[in-house]
């Protein structure tokens, strides 16, 4: 059925189909993150209750989908690597697993700084934050556990394989999260009740969904087909390529 | 048969090598014992702090023991061996766990009562953290088997296997404290039993095909 | 625009401080990331072409000798 797909498991061919449609992704992304951003930042009408600070769902939700999107592929990278045995997916895994810490580390950092303001604290132990945290973990330790092996091919599947353990703990985690939360604190959170959007909110937001979005994929492509080249450098097409 | 003669391997192995069992044991004592020390007798206090300090003291222990769990036998070529002699890897993964639960998991339990009487427990509670015990470090055993079988043949260990078993025991973690918060309020905590119960469950059935998989690649 | 003058637009109601510290940790992180992914493809490709080049030069060397 999925035929049609074998050649681009061929690393040659999906290098230069990576490195065909980066610009367009990478332009793409960059212009939509700055439209959003702008349309969001300064063509919007303010919150009756939050006032201006609101405006950080700009890029909060935006990363925060994103970070959670980003570990479905990686998990979903390493489950293709580790069932049909196909390298590259094992390098879209490493590729994509330091943008997705990116992603996480920006979610973190703009839903404190949304928090400061809002609930008086910089950090609060609310579910989704807590969540986000460990998330942050799971991409650390993916990269971590790669970075220990000096065998690289070992360090790729040992780290695709942890990426699978933890897409099936990822639920199992974030529930008793959101369980623990609402048996230890419960007001504090709540009461930060979410506005319903405004549609005038809503289609900046979205265009900065899509750009995060984009933007992902526009770095796992640099990222691929950088770690295509590291992989295969013995290979006689890459000395082509490098060597002239 | 085959999984008896593993057992019996890894049972004489820790009757050699004392350290790697009582090193845990002493260490979750000390840690408890400190507790106190750093947040002050208060018993009020101590009943409060409890449940979380037992079962941060047990995974921290737990951990303890992971590190070498399979770096020896990585070592001197056992794991080679049974990969390639095709041996039955899933024997081997399961006499590990039961070993480790023995050797770690075990004591923690019977020390339940001791545990109890430095932090002021009453019996409602200290029954609740025997049950969470019982159910709860099993679950340990084998997410610190998976971690260990993962670092094996990992150059740098060290701080990884925390990075990488503690997100995975938060759960765990979650639910055993609430257990006994809730037994020492006096509350149902069936509920948070049968949770434990589920996750031990799910993680028998899918852990060892994991760490099978795990020591495969180490070997490749 | 819905600001009434730029320094409106700065001040974000009294939230600047908040409104303009996560965009512009975001906007660094994200061009750091770029900027880091495409130095380490840049540098590697440097580093191969080095190789390929000096492993010729042995090449050539052994080929004098004999």
């Amino acid at each position: 059925m999925f035929k049609w797909l074998d050649p681009y498991a061929k690393s040659e061919t999906l290098y230069h189909l990576c490195g065909k449609l980066l610009p367009y992704l990478m332009v793409s992304a960059l212009a939509l993150l700055l439209l959003g951003n702008i349309w969001g930042l300064a063509f919007t009408p303010a919150d009756y209750q939050q006032g201006d600070s609101y405006r950080i769902i700009h890029i909060h939700v935006p990363s925060a989908i994103m970070s959670m999107g980003a570990y479905a592929a990686m998990a979903s990278a390493a489950f293709v690597a580790l069932v049909w045995q196909i390298k590259v997916a094992h390098w879209a895994v490493l590729a994509i697993a330091p943008i997705g810490a990116v992603y996480t580390a920006i979610a973190l950092i703009t839903g404190m700084a949304w928090g400061k303001p809002m609930w008086g604290a910089w950090w609060v132990w609310d579910a989704r934050l807590t969540s986000e945290l460990i998330l942050l973990f799971l991409y650390l330790g993916v990269i971590a556990l790669h970075g220990a092996f000096s065998d690289r091919q070992v360090g790729n599947k040992v780290a695709s394989l942890l990426a699978l353990v933890g897409v099936i703990n990822l639920p199992i985690i974030h529930f008793s999260v959101e369980w623990w939360n609402t048996l230890h604190q419960g007001a504090s959170i709540t009461k930060f009740a979410k506005p319903s959007i405004d549609p005038s909110m809503l289609w900046p937001l979205l265009i900065s969904i899509l750009a995060f979005a984009l933007l992902l994929l526009a770095l796992t492509c640099l990222r691929l087909r950088t770690a295509i080249l590291v992989n295969e450098q013995h290979r006689p097409w890459v000395r082509k390529l490098v060597g002239g | 048969m085959v999984s008896r003669i593993f057992l019996q391997r890894e049972l004489r192995l820790l009757a050699r090598q004392k350290a790697d069992w009582l090193n845990p044991i002493l260490f979750f004592i000390i840690v408890l014992s400190l507790f106190p020390l750093g947040v002050g007798p208060e018993p009020n206090m101590l009943r409060i702090i409890a449940p979380g300090v037992v079962w941060i003291a047990a995974l921290l222990s737990v951990l303890l023991a992971a590190e070498r769990l399979f770096k020896d036998d990585y070592r001197n070529g056992v794991i080679e061996q049974l990969v390639a002699g095709r041996q039955s890897l899933l024997a081997f993964v399961l006499a590990k766990t039961f070993a480790n639960w023995l050797s770690t998991g075990l004591p923690l339990i019977l020390l339940s009562p001791v545990v109890a009487l430095l932090l002021g427990l009453e019996q409602a509670a200290l029954l609740a953290m025997a049950l969470t015990l019982l159910l709860g470090t099993p679950l340990l055993s084998l997410l610190s088997v998976l971690g260990s079988a993962l670092t094996m043949a990992a150059d740098k260990g060290g701080i990884l296997l925390a990075l990488l078993i503690l997100p995975l025991y938060i759960p765990l973690l979650i639910f055993a404290s609430s257990a006994i918060e809730a037994a020492s309020m006096g509350l149902n905590y069936q509920g948070q039993l049968a949770i434990l119960l589920a996750m031990l469950l799910l993680a028998l059935a899918l852990v060892p095909m994991a760490v099978t998989s795990a020591l495969r690649i180490n070997v490749s | 625009m819905y600001f009434q003058s730029f320094s409106d637009f700065l001040a974000m109601g009294g939230y600047g401080f908040f409104v303009w510290l996560s965009f512009g940790v975001t906007y660094l992180l994200l061009l750091g990331l770029i900027a880091v992914s495409a130095y380490q493809q840049k540098q590697f490709k440097q580093q191969l072409t080095a190789s390929i080049a000096r492993e010729q030069r042995v090449k050539q060397y052994q080929e004098q000798q004999v």
